[in-house]
């Protein structure tokens, strides 16, 4: 087993993981805005910002899950129990004795397991929350003549606000958790560059050398 | 795309206005002083010369002589004049089955117009409607020129002479060439409506608020439609008329019109904003507009674009306390001003014949879901005067009724005379030239006794005043779209709709909880994670680890 330095987030990944960041910046300074946190938006302004961030951050998810079923990447989101302890006690115990983390990235698993099980929950329960709520709210007008319209509304814009209330918690957590380890820049930079130290097997290290040569240094 | 064509257009409208402005130079400094005529619906007018008329070439010695020359050639005009509520004032609710009308109706102004029209019918378009004899079948009784005259010189005095404390108003008035006026008769413009629209309830503006004499020659920022140098809308542009029938009434509210314009040529029969703007009048393309679009199936146009109502410096009165009424100097009444309008007019805020009023200018409407049905408390009514203040016309409305949408309205408050056995309003008798008539006598118990009397109501011989309320639809002083509301008006915690209920609105409501429990869990997390930080940092200085 090396470590060597291999391509594992593809030009899509990062475009897609910057541009949903800028899109979920946006939605929240604006979405907060419209739900009278703040008034340092105009509201019709805030309402556009809203209203299109959404659209656009819509489109690009279902370009991410096309791309995930096509790649075969939606494996690296698999929920798995093994090396979870072992995670979850670094985090709480371990760190702060100086141990090293104790994943290793796997080509084929470029998460932990704590990771991919935070990024599962994001994209099958978070995302969903907020986007099914959100589009029920922008086509209300189709909707708005069904009996007790105005309290399912409300129980809509409940869900909706909970839902980012919740993405913001995650937000905070994420950022916090690229100051573990390395430092904040270094664990960054994988998202920049695409290349982050993996663990290879001779096999895949021979493979990647020969075939995808750009994809290794 | 868009822009580009909007450039072109804008070139061409300039050069267009080049060419004509060196052709029209002339024109237009040889006569600056015209009047544009007011644009009133369909009808142009202009197929006939009344100058012409052989009919019209006399000299008439009363108003009744020009209605019959009227009617020599208008000669179906007379029925169907007959059956419009500008003649009738009458009018059976065909939901609630309730007497209104003004002949009959109990307001919180002047209160009743019952007993009183000696005074009260000069607006009545007949002539000598002044006790119950009225014949109301007699078509020579119309009054055409009311609202025909174009020459401004027309007027009406009382129908009967009353107390001599109030007739003295009327005196004096200059002679009125009666044939001059029919010769140059003319579709009603805003002024002919004024007369006595404008001056509802005793005064200018003082009952709409959204109806003065500020709209007889109005700017483009008091009414974007009656502009004088703009659209100049007559009042029939939008009550739209049909053999002297009007489109639009307070007693029958289209509050929410889901046909809009029709097909082509159709809907001349109402006096909505949809019948001409349409049901989508915001412009499409737009989110904003699209936004818009939607809103107006629960917000009247009105909540919108007319933002305050009594502008155009004409005040309207907001609270009228008849308690006080009745104190005289040496034996007189008298009146006191109190309240200089917008225009600079002074405004009389004690009358001795009407007690205590407050004026208000550029008021903020109240607003509610209103389904345009009104229910009036009518001389019939029995209350419970512990249930004060009265609706004089109480409504309903919720987001639930498909008929109702948010609209605006004024609120009129006043402490009028009630008989405090019966629990009912009162007629009561203001006008005329007995002892009792309240306007000279100034002894209201015998006012009331009398107003009842007259009509073989029950009056226990016991008032008092009772708090009363009325509600008044805005729909007119329509301003420029740059006026129009903001979201931020409503859509904020202490904006305008924030006593309206039925409705979840962004920025208003929230629930508690949610905001509660999600800030808190926020907060915790960065707690947690400053937490997490600050052990890390403290643990790890102390072992010199690199991690």
């Amino acid at each position: 087993m090396t470590v060597r330095k291999v391509l594992i987030f593809g030009r899509f990944e990062r475009f897609w993981h910057w541009s949903q960041m800028v899109l979920i910046i946006v939605l929240m300074f604006s979405g907060f805005g419209l739900h009278g946190f703040h008034a340092l938006l105009d509201f019709e302004l805030a309402v556009a910002l809203h209203t299109y961030a959404a659209l656009a951050l819509l489109v690009l998810w279902l370009f991410s899950v096309f791309w995930l079923f096509t790649t075969e990447t939606w494996r690296h989101f698999l929920p798995t129990g093994r090396g979870l302890w072992q995670v979850l006690r670094f985090y709480t115990y371990g760190i702060f004795r100086g141990e090293r983390h104790p994943y290793r990235k796997a080509f084929w698993r470029k998460h932990n397991p704590l990771q991919a099980l935070a990024y599962l929950m994001l994209k099958v329960v978070l995302f969903p929350l907020i986007w099914i709520t959100g589009l029920l709210y922008l086509f209300y007008f189709l909707w708005r003549d069904l009996p007790h319209a105005s309290d399912l509304l409300f129980a809509v814009a409940v869900v909706h606000t909970g839902a980012a209330f919740a993405i913001l918690a995650f937000v905070f957590i994420h950022v916090y958790m690229l100051t573990t380890g390395h430092s904040f820049a270094e664990h960054v930079a994988p998202m920049m560059t695409g290349f982050d130290e993996v663990e290879l097997t001779p096999e895949e290290e021979a493979y990647l050398e020969k075939d995808q040569p750009a994809m290794i240094r | 795309m868009l822009t580009s064509r909007r450039l072109q257009l804008v070139g061409l409208m300039w050069l267009g206005a080049l060419v004509m402005t060196s052709a029209m130079a002339s024109a237009a400094t040889e006569s600056p002083t015209v009047t544009r005529p007011q644009v009133s619906g369909p009808l142009s007018g202009g197929t006939a010369d009344h100058a012409k008329f052989e009919v019209l070439q006399q000299d008439f010695s009363s108003g009744p002589e020009v209605t019959q020359a009227c009617l020599s050639c208008h000669t179906e005009t007379g029925e169907h004049f007959m059956r419009n509520i500008h003649w009738t004032w009458d009018y059976v609710d065909p939901e609630t089955g309730q007497q209104l009308g003004k002949r009959y109706l109990i307001n919180n102004f002047c209160t009743n117009s019952r007993g009183n029209e000696g005074m009260c019918a000069q607006c009545h378009a007949g002539y000598g409607w002044k006790d119950e004899d009225f014949d109301f079948r007699d078509q020579s009784k119309i009054d055409c020129l009311v609202c025909h005259d174009s020459t401004g010189t027309y007027y009406k005095t009382p129908n009967s002479a009353g107390h001599s404390a109030c007739s003295v108003m009327f005196e004096g008035k200059p002679p009125m060439d009666l044939g001059m006026i029919a010769r140059n008769v003319a579709l009603p413009s805003r002024a002919n409506c004024g007369t006595c629209h404008f001056y509802g309830g005793g005064g200018d503006n003082v009952k709409h608020g959204d109806l003065s004499s500020a709209l007889s020659q109005p700017g483009h920022e008091l009414d974007v439609h009656m502009d004088a140098e703009g659209l100049n809308f007559a009042c029939t542009a939008c009550h739209i008329t049909k053999q002297h029938i009007w489109a639009g009434s307070r007693y029958q509210v289209m509050s929410r019109d889901t046909e809009g314009t029709g097909k082509p040529g159709e809907r001349r029969d109402v006096a909505t904003c949809e019948s001409c703007h349409g049901l989508s009048p915001h412009p499409s393309g737009s989110l904003q507009g699209f936004k818009l679009n939607t809103h107006v199936d629960s917000i009247a146009c009105q909540t919108c674009h007319i933002p305050e109502f009594a502008r155009g410096g004409v005040a309207t009165a907001m609270d009228w306390d008849w308690r006080t009424a009745g104190k005289t100097r040496d034996g007189e009444g008298y009146h006191e001003h109190g309240y200089t309008q917008g225009n600079g007019e002074h405004r009389y805020t004690y009358k001795s014949i009407k007690g205590d009023f407050t004026f208000d200018e550029n008021v903020t409407p109240l607003y509610a879901w209103f389904d345009g049905q009104m229910r009036y408390t009518t001389i019939d009514t029995r209350f419970d005067a512990n249930q004060q203040p009265i609706d004089i016309n109480a409504f309903s409305g919720s987001r639930d009724d498909p008929s109702s949408r948010i609209w605006p309205f004024k609120r009129m408050h006043t402490w009028q005379p009630y008989d405090m056995g019966n629990n009912t309003l009162v007629y009561t008798h203001l006008w005329g030239e007995d002892d009792a008539a309240y306007w000279g006598s100034y002894d209201m118990g015998r006012a009331i006794a009398k107003g009842m009397a007259d009509f073989g109501l029950d009056y226990s011989g016991e008032f008092g005043y009772v708090e009363t309320l009325s509600w008044w639809p805005i729909t007119h002083m329509v301003a420029p779209k740059e006026d129009a509301l903001a979201c931020r008006d409503c859509h904020a915690a202490d904006g305008r709709l924030e006593a309206v209920e039925g409705i979840y609105m962004p920025g208003r409501d929230r629930s508690f909880w949610v905001d509660r429990i999600g800030l808190w869990a926020v907060v915790a997390t960065l707690l947690g994670i400053l937490i997490h930080a600050g052990i890390r940092r403290f643990l790890l200085k102390d072992s010199g680890a690199h991690h």
